[in-house]
């Protein structure tokens, strides 16, 4: 992809996704401390406003978080509460600004465990994300289930739509 | 691990530009199927699912086999390439979800130093 022509695709290209058989990583560096990073992630309003992009078309009807070691949370995504899909577990590890381990429960035994860490460095912040699931059917089974809500596909049209058109 | 250039990117994303073509492509992340079940998924006629997965095949995304009179699709064509159209679509969701992190992330740092400023 050539820089020069496309501001929307360099942003996305700044997200790096790499995979093995039972992992998945993600990775992204912010233009901010740490501890903003933190924020952004573990407060409820702030989570909302970027974990369900309008850009990706996605409702999420309810989000609570508890971010502490033993904490619970859970998202409700869905038009209403008759079409509503929860994604929930536990927070397993939490040290502020650092690191933060979950459960993802609604997979039952195929669920996987995910680490973000924040890792600052001059003024920046590394985020990575692992996602480890038991086995690679797991993996393929379950990874992205909240992507491939169908709800989401409309308005994810329009964003690469235009990245397309760039 | 597999890494995904942008340029690979770049050519996926024209053919991932469409809802059903990625519900497609979910699907197909899943399990083989054929194009007339596929059409019965998404509620769409043979013909336009025929062309939906035409353009997914010439992006390199599926593959397809014809046995008898049953056309059979699958998620890319080698095992790499399984692999990769499966990163595009998961990396175009978290892409776009941190796209929006960031902006929040960007308020928090104005707000930030504005206070800081007038402290």
């Amino acid at each position: 992809m050539n820089e020069a022509n496309s501001a929307d695709a360099s942003v996305q290209g700044r997200t790096k996704v790499e995979r093995s058989d039972r992992e998945i990583v993600v990775t992204r560096t912010f233009d901010a401390p740490a501890h903003l990073v933190y924020q952004a992630w573990t407060t409820s309003e702030l989570f909302k406003r970027w974990w369900a992009p309008r850009s990706l078309g996605m409702n999420l009807r309810s989000v609570d978080l508890d971010v502490r070691t033993g904490g619970t949370y859970r998202l409700e995504f869905g038009e209403d509460a008759a079409n509503s899909m929860a994604f929930f577990g536990n927070y397993v590890e939490v040290i502020p600004n650092s690191k933060i381990v979950w459960t993802n429960d609604e997979g039952g035994e195929e669920g996987s465990v995910t680490t973000v860490t924040f890792e600052e460095q001059d003024g920046q912040t590394l985020l990575t994300m692992r996602e480890v699931y038991p086995s690679k059917e797991a993996l393929e089974a379950n990874a992205g289930a909240e992507g491939a809500l169908p709800e989401q596909f409309d308005q994810l049209d329009e964003l690469l739509a235009s990245m397309a058109a760039d | 691990m597999v890494q995904l250039s942008d340029a690979r990117l770049d050519a996926s994303f024209a053919a991932l530009s469409d809802a059903t073509r990625r519900g497609v492509l979910a699907q197909l992340s899943r399990s083989e199927s054929s194009i007339s079940d596929l059409a019965d998924r998404f509620h769409m006629t043979l013909t336009g699912m025929k062309k939906h997965v035409g353009v997914l095949e010439q992006a390199g995304l599926v593959t397809t086999e014809k046995v008898g009179r049953v056309r059979t699709c699958r998620i890319g064509g080698r095992g790499l390439e399984a692999e990769a159209a499966w990163i595009d679509w998961y990396r175009s969701v978290w892409g776009a979800r941190f796209d929006e992190l960031d902006k929040v992330v960007q308020e928090l740092k104005q707000k930030e130093q504005s206070d800081e400023r007038s402290k």
